[in-house]
């Protein structure tokens, strides 16, 4: 009984577990085809968009920063160049341990604390596979200390890059100005893809305000690239375009002169070519190398050079805003004669101070004696306080204002590099508004002799002076004469902008002032005759004194007594020839005492080089409006 | 008796060859060379030209063939005898591993034994089918409710100290094992639909047993694009991988997701996007192709089996190593959410791989010491 069941069982046993096996062969087929569709639907149908993807993910732009341009002077010495540097980076992807990492580098390359603070700030910021730098400028020995241990750094590379060089250290570095890195304020106004790949940026000066310029375009590769971010192989690639060469207005051999002639001297020297406003000299000392700042300049040096009382990162060319002194009585002077207010032949009494009526206040002379009687070309020769005084009040100050206005007194000149400050002509207008109260006679008496609220900068003053000298032609100061395309060396000169010509009432009234001035200098009573005794051609001058500090009425200035930081401020402004100017020189020595016999000394030497040693005395192009 | 004797039996017979006498089945064993050989190419290609790597394999697969070959040699009556205590051992082995088991990636799945360790799991994923199949094939088919109870309770106590480990992928497998004994033992379909809505029932007290990283997986699964370059990583690399790979593939070693290590894991769990990169959907439905002519030869195997318990065995192994391949090949598509499992005898791996020759072995001493009934 029991073997015929179990029989019976067997085969349907054998039968259920047919019908079962076939489904699950079914069951298998299925879920295969499932799988089919899906594949299909992955490979064919949205093939397209997953192999974009994967380009994607393979293919990377990488930036080809373009080369700086190099600046040059007007004789092509060279004055900012690029140079190749090796710089160490981190991958913060590829590195396990970071300060495991940079600890070890420590035992091979010299890793300061504002080396590593700065590649933390950077760190925390900046995307995983973006290499970090962490030193600039390594030594030969330590590129190959560090060759020889690559392999214990994966994710630490050297590389190669150009960072900026001013093969003339200090000179002109008011001028040039610096790179320095790209800080988080920059970051905000460049086309930031366009610096990919450029570390550094101008800072100040010429390097600033042609940025532009000098930085060029940059370049586009089509690399491709592991999951890890390296390049393995470049598939396309569109060069970058190097950033233009500057050819500057500037004479390197006359700026050491100018800079050597200051020598420890806190002050300032400007030169323009009053044909085209060309500037030949921009001195302002004490200066500092700008190749500390390249490579970020390390936090001690940096407070040397921020904290030192002589202010070398001072530009005191285009920020630094002086009384101009008895420097501005030459146009105090022309301004009379423009308005008719003063006959040049007759003469005031001086008795070495001047009273307004009704006042008991005593406005005194520089010349405690007095001059005596003194004419127009005597107050100039002499620089007589009491003549621009009497001057100052026929004038009145509305007249004076509206008159030193053309000369960019109180202006900004324009120059092409970046920082410049205006100066300062007072009028009725500017103090009600800037000191909230009306206008005093005295005031009047005092901007007559160039104190009191006038400020002007080294630039304003030369610029002024070249304007002067040309019979009103006021020409834009400018720093580059021409760019140069590196690659095909095609020139393109930058013109000469007029300002604005300052109106000319009659040239004689002109003539008269520059025959004045040129008196200051080679008449045995000049203030500046010591320089004007040898001088092989003529040079029209005029010398000033600005006071640092008031004295009170009865007290003497005895130049011995005071402090040296408290002496006046030594000016002198020139052009020369007179009557054929072919430069124009305001030099401003700080606390240097007398302008006549400190800071026109120092104008003679870039005047001597220009003329003589240069050559330029006899040029016979001219482009200024000339004496009639 | 005649009913038995079929047509095949006798072709058999009379080719009862060197193969045979060796416990071999060709088909079957051209397959898995097949599928070999293929591991060892795309092998060199995803590795990134590693020949260590590939001669790594090399010894691997010949010590799973090894396996194999031994395990062919055995009759499958002792199998049968020895499947309770192999289960029981496993079952020991399992606890053991939860109170002394050494952890590796997060998860305590190794059990140190002197030299070597190993995972008691894997011995699982053969001592269930065969627990399941002793159970049920010396009484009658389909299972009374009785025996469904129980061996249901077989099949939870593993499975729940595996996923306890915590080791999804491999108690996925040893559960669909035991489930697949179940299924080829016909119990009706009405009770395993209704087995079916209990577990979705239960799917959310499930969640709230899980690991945090099954979670993640889970949701990272739903929406792989909320964490593209985290959890998510790996589904969207090995998409681009297949998706960029069309129908004719970028070429042997010319993968850029897999060459340029963009797919993660492209040696091992991974390694069926790195052969659709390079491959495509052509080189895919070779694959495919070999993995269902195997799985049929299998079936085909379980279906001539002479006894019960040698028909469950064969069947439930043949459908778990397919369910290897499905989930495998459902995760890296993103079908299926991210458990470790590997493509069967493609990935680079040791344990696993082991233990399927192993299977593979019982299917051919099931199928190569048949009694032959006209003798």
């Amino acid at each position: 009984m029991a073997k015929p069941t179990t029989l019976k069982d067997h085969f349907r046993e054998t039968r259920l577990f047919t019908h079962r096996t076939i489904t699950a062969l079914a069951f298998t087929v299925v879920l295969m085809l499932m799988l089919m569709t899906r594949l299909v639907n992955l490979q064919v149908i949205e093939h397209d968009s997953y192999a974009v993807q994967s380009e994607n993910n393979r293919v990377h732009i990488a930036a080809l920063p373009p080369t700086r341009g190099l600046i040059f002077d007007r004789n092509g010495v060279l004055l900012a160049q690029n140079l190749p540097s090796y710089s160490l980076q981190i991958v913060p992807e590829q590195v396990d341990d970071v300060d495991v990492t940079i600890e070890q580098l420590r035992q091979l390359i010299t890793i300061t604390g504002d080396d590593e603070q700065r590649f933390r700030k950077r760190y925390q910021s900046s995307r995983r596979f973006k290499p970090i730098t962490l030193r600039t400028r390594l030594s030969d020995e330590e590129v190959a200390r560090f060759a020889v241990n690559r392999h214990r750094f994966p994710g630490v590379d050297i590389t190669a890059r150009l960072y900026r060089h001013y093969p003339q250290g200090n000179l002109a570095v008011h001028a040039l100005g610096y790179v320095g890195r790209i800080n988080e304020r920059e970051l905000q106004t460049i086309d930031t893809s366009n610096y990919e790949g450029t570390d550094f940026i101008g800072k100040t000066g010429v390097e600033k305000f042609y940025e532009d310029i000098l930085h060029g375009e940059v370049g586009v590769q089509q690399v491709e690239t592991n999951a890890q971010g390296r390049t393995l192989r470049v598939l396309e690639q569109t060069p970058p375009e190097p950033g233009l060469n500057l050819h500057l207005t500037l004479d390197a051999d006359m700026q050491r002169i100018a800079e050597q002639a200051l020598g420890e001297e806190r002050g300032a020297v400007v030169a323009i070519d009053p044909r085209d406003g060309s500037v030949l000299v921009l001195a302002s000392m004490p200066g500092f190398n700008p190749n500390l700042f390249v490579g970020g300049i390390d936090s001690k040096s940096y407070h040397a050079l921020r904290d030192s009382p002589d202010q070398p990162l001072f530009n005191r060319v285009l920020r630094g805003r002086y009384p101009p002194g008895s420097t501005l009585k030459s146009f105090i002077g022309l301004a009379g004669l423009e308005y008719g207010v003063v006959e040049p032949n007759a003469s005031i009494y001086c008795p070495g101070w001047y009273k307004l009526d009704g006042h008991d206040h005593r406005y005194r002379d520089w010349k405690k004696s007095g001059h005596g009687p003194v004419a127009l070309n005597r107050s100039l020769v002499e620089s007589c306080d009491v003549y621009y005084y009497d001057l100052a009040l026929a004038l009145g100050i509305d007249r004076i204002s509206s008159f030193l206005e053309p000369f960019g007194f109180n202006d900004l000149t324009g120059i092409d590099i970046s920082g410049e400050l205006a100066g300062l002509v007072p009028s009725r207008e500017w103090k009600r508004h800037a000191k909230r109260e009306p206008w005093y006679p005295g005031e009047t008496l005092i901007t007559g002799i160039g104190q009191g609220f006038n400020l002007v900068t080294p630039l304003a003053l030369a610029s002024a002076t070249a304007t002067l000298s040309t019979y009103g032609q006021h020409l834009r100061p400018r720093i580059v004469a021409a760019t140069e395309d590196p690659d095909t060396g095609d020139v393109v000169d930058f013109p000469v902008v007029l300002n604005i010509a300052v109106p000319v009432e009659d040239h004689a009234n002109w003539h008269y002032i520059i025959k004045a001035m040129t008196d200051v200098v080679h008449s045995p009573r000049g203030t500046a005759q010591r320089i004007g005794l040898d001088a092989p051609y003529k040079i029209a001058g005029k010398t000033g004194t600005a006071q640092v500090f008031g004295i009170k009425q009865d007290e003497e200035y005895v130049e011995e007594d005071i402090q040296k930081r408290l002496r006046d401020h030594a000016l002198f402004i020139a052009f020369a020839p007179a009557h054929e100017p072919k430069i124009a020189v305001a030099v401003i020595v700080e606390n240097g005492g007398s302008g006549g016999a400190v800071a026109a000394p120092i104008a003679r030497k870039v005047m001597d080089a220009w003329l003589l040693d240069k050559g330029h005395l006899h040029d016979t192009s001219n482009t200024g409006e000339m004496t009639p | 008796m005649s009913l038995l004797d079929t047509p095949v039996h006798d072709l058999g017979q009379r080719r009862r060859s060197l193969a045979q006498s060796l416990h071999i089945d060709p088909p079957l064993l051209l397959g898995l060379l097949l599928l070999s050989g293929i591991s060892l190419f795309i092998l060199y290609s995803a590795s990134g030209q590693n020949i260590d790597l590939v001669w790594r394999q090399v010894v691997r697969l010949g010590l799973g063939f090894t396996v194999m070959f031994a395990i062919a040699q055995l009759n499958p009556a002792p199998l049968k005898r020895w499947a309770p205590w192999v289960f029981a051992i496993g079952l020991g082995l399992l606890v053991a591993v939860l109170v002394a088991g050494e952890i590796g990636k997060g998860a305590q799945r190794w059990l140190g034994l002197g030299v070597f360790r190993f995972q008691p799991s894997e011995v699982m994923k053969l001592a269930m089918p065969m627990m399941v199949a002793w159970y049920l094939s010396d009484h009658p088919l389909p299972p009374t409710a009785k025996r469904l109870a129980i061996a249901s309770l077989i099949i939870l106590v593993p499975t729940l100290l595996i996923a306890k480990q915590p080791d999804l992928g491999t108690a996925l497998l040893v559960a669909s094992a035991g489930i697949f004994v179940l299924l080829f033992a016909g119990i009706r379909w009405r009770v395993v639909a209704g087995f079916a809505a209990l577990g979705a029932a239960l799917a959310p007290v499930l969640w709230y047993f899980m690991h945090d990283y099954q979670r993640q997986r889970v949701l990272t699964f739903l929406n792989p694009e909320q964490d593209p370059l985290g959890a998510g990583y790996h589904i969207i690399q090995s998409k681009i991988a297949i998706g960029s790979g069309g129908l004719y593939g970028k070429g042997w070693l010319n993968g850029t997701q897999s060459q340029l290590n963009f797919l993660p894991e492209r040696s091992t769990d991974f390694i069926f996007a790195a052969y659709a990169e390079e491959f495509g959907l052509l080189g895919i439905l070779v694959l495919l192709a070999i993995y269902l002519f195997i799985i049929m030869r299998g079936l085909l195997i379980a279906v001539q089996a002479q006894d019960t318990f040698t028909r469950l065995l064969a069947g439930s192994l043949v459908m778990t190593f397919f369910i290897y391949i499905f989930v495998n090949i459902g995760m890296v598509t993103g079908l299926l959410p991210v458990v470790g499992l590997p493509l069967p005898l493609v990935s680079y791996g040791g344990t696993s791989m082991v233990t399927l020759m192993a299977a593979f072995g019982i299917l051919m001493s099931i199928h190569t010491h048949r009694k032959l009934l006209p003798r």
